[in-house]
């Protein structure tokens, strides 16, 4: 098992015959994930051939493909301008599971998105600007690079895509269950909060990396949910200490304003939970392979 | 991005909500001449406010009544240049005076926590909002916005209601809140805060002092956002970066900073400023984020505004391939170093992991580059960085 995503998962890509969309679709394939489908109305019908001989058809909507091919996630990699239309209708379509890679979405159309499918149910969103999940050696619906670590017992969640990455390839001794990049936009569809309940009860979980950093209060809403709710293991780890208020730092959630989302008061609120907290991400790795050690000697 | 007072009001005044004439001045006679246009209907009295994106101007000595153009002017020459909360003051605006009867708080602001809009609003404007919400939270009505329904007739209503007005001022209130949720709404804000609304003697009400943040991320439907930046204020260096497509922050350590990603150049910074320590307090000097891509031409635009940074005395290229490909870095450091040539004179550390690190590594070996030092983690190439710029 894994959260979100399993190598049942039935993967479209909405996007599939852009640059980025190609490019991914074809790692995608690559790591064994069923995709079955890509989605472009100006292209319905036609077939786009990958490597070895694999062809995946393309379709004119979001809900032909579901029709066609039980599809239950999509990975979105549509311009930022076009991303909030092709978000409604994956949620329109009732899609299960939509992940939303692109970056640089305006704030008002994600929480646009992000409401509709709340209100309407069904949907869990993942992203935008975000690298993505991956539940290694079962599926990967993202950009997140499927040869770093294999399946494994830890749970990862983070707010960025390269500390996803960097920690993925420190723990690569123990490997995971699913990493989710959940992304750095003021406005993201899941949640630390989601993906720690998913995991707490994921059987195939047993210890959790938690990555944050500044801006917003998502990291002190964990530490207050991982107190009363999470009995696993978890370690953390926050960037942008040495932020200076009011710069918006590469994310455009990762912003200092005023005394509020700064680095110290996370770490603060994570320790207070009992969240060990490491100063570097080697240190939350050695913090994790610490507590993995334990576990499997007990 | 936040507007200045000035470029708020004009935001206002084009989605209906009434506001003051006024106009920006950046010298002492062009305030008098403003003076003497706005003033008419205020017989001749103007306010002359000084134009910062930071609180507190007021106690400052930032604004100023004047009963006369003449007075505007010398309000001008004494408020321009004036130094707020380390902001220097390079524009005035010159205001209609106004008698004002009551004032009163109006805010609407993404909520990131419930994902959704939220508006405050109360009877008591013109002060600290932040104190009041603190010391009185009772005085603030906070009321959830849909972002999918917005502020339509019966939620302006919720919200004079939960902010206890007066029926007779409710209604004149409703159609203004309705007024900023457009300006919200159309033009892309993540923030639209009037304080103080005033209710004049007249019996108008008008948004006497706006602030507004616009989403960076909107501009590609407001053609007009680009000439709202503040370019004088950016540091040049940031300027020279943003023409380059680059994402980066000038900060005032000595490590100069490349890596990619938001979150890996993030935990960079604090890698070096930890490392640092140990070498007398050496910290980051920029937050720079070549993104994915990473090729020779991006690297070498990087190195080239960061080795253009004087306060920078080492490099730290911090790179972990994931998409990017370890060589292409490679190759664009090795590139980046030609083309600069002599230019590039101060000591590069390197870290490459992931995608492809053996042939990326196998590539700084062989040209063996004079100025490079490749580590093998990221701890020890922050503290190897840090001992290097202690040591320049």
């Amino acid at each position: 098992m894994a959260i979100f995503l399993t190598a049942d998962s039935k993967v479209i890509v909405q996007g599939m015959t852009g640059s980025e969309g190609m490019k991914h679709t074809q790692r995608m394939l690559r790591s064994g994930t069923a995709v079955v489908g890509g989605v472009n109305p100006r292209k319905a019908g036609t077939e786009v051939e990958f490597e070895d001989g694999v062809t995946v058809p393309v379709f004119g909507s979001v809900s032909e493909a579901m029709e066609a091919t039980g599809a239950d996630v999509s990975v979105v990699f549509v311009p930022a301008a076009f991303t909030k239309a092709a978000a409604m209708e994956a949620i329109d379509a009732g899609i299960p599971l939509c992940v939303v890679i692109t970056e640089g979405v305006a704030v008002k159309d994600t929480a646009e998105f992000y409401n509709y499918a709340k209100d309407k149910g069904g949907t869990r969103i993942v992203g935008p600007n975000c690298p993505g999940l991956i539940s290694p050696g079962a599926s990967n619906a993202g950009i997140i690079p499927a040869d770093i670590a294999e399946g494994g017992r830890i749970g990862l969640v983070s707010k960025s895509g390269t500390l996803t990455y960097q920690m993925m390839y420190e723990l690569r001794d123990f490997g995971f269950s699913s990493a989710v990049g959940i992304g750095g936009d003021p406005v993201i569809g899941t949640t630390h909060i989601d993906c720690l309940e998913a995991f707490q009860n994921d059987p195939d979980t047993d210890a959790i990396v938690m990555i944050g950093e500044i801006g917003g209060d998502a990291e002190e809403r964990a530490a207050a949910y991982i107190k009363d709710h999470v009995t696993k293991p978890v370690v953390g780890y926050v960037a942008g200490f040495t932020a200076p208020e009011g710069k918006t730092m590469g994310h455009a959630g990762a912003i200092v304003s005023g005394s509020s989302g700064t680095a110290a008061a996370k770490k603060e609120a994570l320790e207070a939970a009992g969240v060990k907290v490491g100063k570097t991400p080697s240190e939350t790795a050695d913090l994790m392979r610490e507590i993995m050690r334990s576990l499997s000697s007990s | 991005m936040d507007l200045f007072e000035y470029q708020a009001r004009d935001m206002f005044e084009k989605h209906g909500v009434p506001v003051l004439a006024g106009a920006v001045a950046t010298t002492p006679e062009e305030a008098k001449e403003a003076a003497e246009r706005v003033g008419t209907a205020s017989g001749g009295v103007t306010v002359v406010k000084a134009q910062v994106k930071t609180g507190g101007r007021g106690k400052a000595g930032g604004v100023k009544v004047a009963k006369t153009a003449d007075e505007a002017q010398e309000h001008a020459r004494a408020i321009l240049g004036m130094d707020i909360k380390g902001h220097t003051v390079h524009r005035v605006m010159v205001a209609q005076g106004a008698q004002i009867a009551e004032e009163y708080y109006f805010s609407i602001l993404l909520d990131r926590a419930e994902r959704r809009y939220l508006a405050m609003c109360s009877v008591e404007g013109g002060v600290e909002i932040e104190q009041l919400a603190v010391e009185r939270p009772e005085a603030l009505a906070r009321v959830a916005v849909d972002p999918n329904t917005g502020i339509d007739d019966a939620k302006a209503r919720e919200i004079v209601e939960a902010a206890g007005f007066d029926a007779d001022t409710a209604a004149k209130v409703e159609p203004v809140i309705k007024s900023l949720w457009t300006a919200y709404q159309e033009e892309d804000a993540t923030l639209v805060e009037v304080n103080p609304l005033v209710k004049t003697e007249a019996g108008d009400i008008v948004a006497l002092d706006g602030k507004v943040s616009l989403d960076a991320n909107a501009d590609f439907r407001h053609q007009d956002h680009g000439a709202l930046e503040d370019t004088a204020a950016t540091d040049p260096l940031e300027a020279k970066a943003k023409e380059k497509g680059l994402n980066y922050v000038k900060l005032d350590g000595s490590v100069g900073i490349i890596g990619n990603g938001a979150g890996l150049v993030m935990s960079t910074l604090d890698v070096v400023a930890y490392a640092g320590e140990e070498f007398g307090g050496q910290k980051p000097a920029n937050f720079l984020d070549i993104g994915g891509g990473a090729s020779a031409e991006v690297m070498a635009d990087g190195l080239d505004v960061i080795l253009n940074d004087p306060q920078v005395k080492s490099v730290f290229v911090n790179v972990f391939g994931g998409i990017t490909a370890c060589d292409a870095v490679a190759n664009g450091i090795v590139g980046a170093l030609d083309t600069l040539g002599d230019e590039a004179s101060k000591p590069l550390v390197v870290r490459l992991d992931g995608n492809n690190v053996e042939e990326g590594r196998r590539i700084l070996a062989e040209r063996d580059h004079p100025l490079v030092t490749v580590e093998a983690t990221m701890d020890g190439a922050a503290r190897r960085a840090a001992e290097l710029a202690s040591q320049n």
